[in-house]
């Protein structure tokens, strides 16, 4: 079970350039075809200065670019096989483009028991700033530990 | 119905509506590299079996980038001010999703007129596999 001292503690940070080589593999992937994404031209049009991203690929940028994709499941000392991601958030202050270097801060905000100690659901909040040190999103994320 | 007057949607319509391909294995292998998401669970039958899973499945965040994909096909992206889900349930290979936004209220948010969406990915059966919401804003 996860020991819930660990709540305030931060995580080690993560600075992640938004390439658009690797982008362009996600989109592929998930077949994101919407030109915002593709076109900067469009992307303008929809008053972006730059390729935009995909709502939810700040999260992916966070685990590309760590030494450690699951090092904040080895700091608070949780296997890897039994986690499930139970709630997943994105708040966006200000646009992230390609080409961006973003920095990412993790801090555990919630450690709760449910279900009679089964279950332990761990909460953590990732800050994002870009390359001029603006604010540009948080993430939120539930992950939920079968103990 | 959408306002002939404001060009505004009304809270009950749907305006976030798609549906993907099922879920293959393939797609799991390519996810985890282009997400950056390695954990074996979802390509490695062998780890899942271990962990106690009858077989892999999908990274909760592939479904959600699919949401994403309908919410931003939806609305503008720009305008999108907030974007949550809970993942109510695994989604095993083979699952076609189909992910719908309906209005459910409009409201102030960060000084802004926006609407909340609620949104939705279920599998073909009806399953519901996130259950989430958006703020958008109007303009």
């Amino acid at each position: 079970m996860v020991d819930r001292s660990a709540i305030g503690r931060v995580l080690p940070s993560v600075k992640a350039r938004v390439e658009p080589g690797r982008l362009r593999y996600f989109l592929k992937t998930i077949g994101e075809c919407n030109p915002i994404y593709h076109d900067p031209e469009a992307a303008r049009k929809e008053g972006y200065s730059g390729l935009a991203v995909p709502p939810t690929y700040s999260f992916c940028l966070e685990m590309l670019d760590a030494d450690q994709p699951f090092a904040m499941l080895t700091e608070l000392d949780i296997d890897l096989g039994r986690v499930l991601h139970g709630e997943q958030g994105f708040a966006y202050y200000a646009p992230m483009l390609v080409d961006d270097c973003l920095t990412f801060q993790p801090e555990v905000t919630d450690i709760a028991d449910k279900k009679g100690g089964a279950l332990t659901m761990v909460a953590i909040r990732t800050k994002v700033t870009n390359q001029r040190g603006v604010h540009v999103a948080d993430l939120t994320r539930t992950i939920v530990v079968r103990n | 119905m959408t306002n002939v007057e404001t060009g505004r949607p009304s809270v009950g319509d749907c305006v976030v509506r798609k549906s993907f391909p099922p879920i293959t294995r393939h797609l799991l292998a390519l996810y985890c590299g282009a997400s950056g998401d390695h954990n074996p669970i979802h390509v490695d039958i062998d780890f899942a079996k271990k962990a106690g899973f009858p077989d892999v499945f999908a990274h909760g965040m592939l479904a959600m980038a699919y949401l994403g994909q309908a919410l931003t096909d939806g609305v503008k992206a720009s305008l999108v001010l907030s974007f949550s889900t809970r993942f109510a349930s695994i989604t095993p290979v083979g699952a076609k999703l189909t992910c719908e936004g309906h209005v459910t209220e409009f409201l102030q948010h960060a000084g802004r007129e926006c609407m909340k969406l609620a949104l939705s990915a279920k599998d073909e059966a009806g399953d519901v596999k996130l259950a989430g919401e958006a703020i958008v804003a109007l303009n």
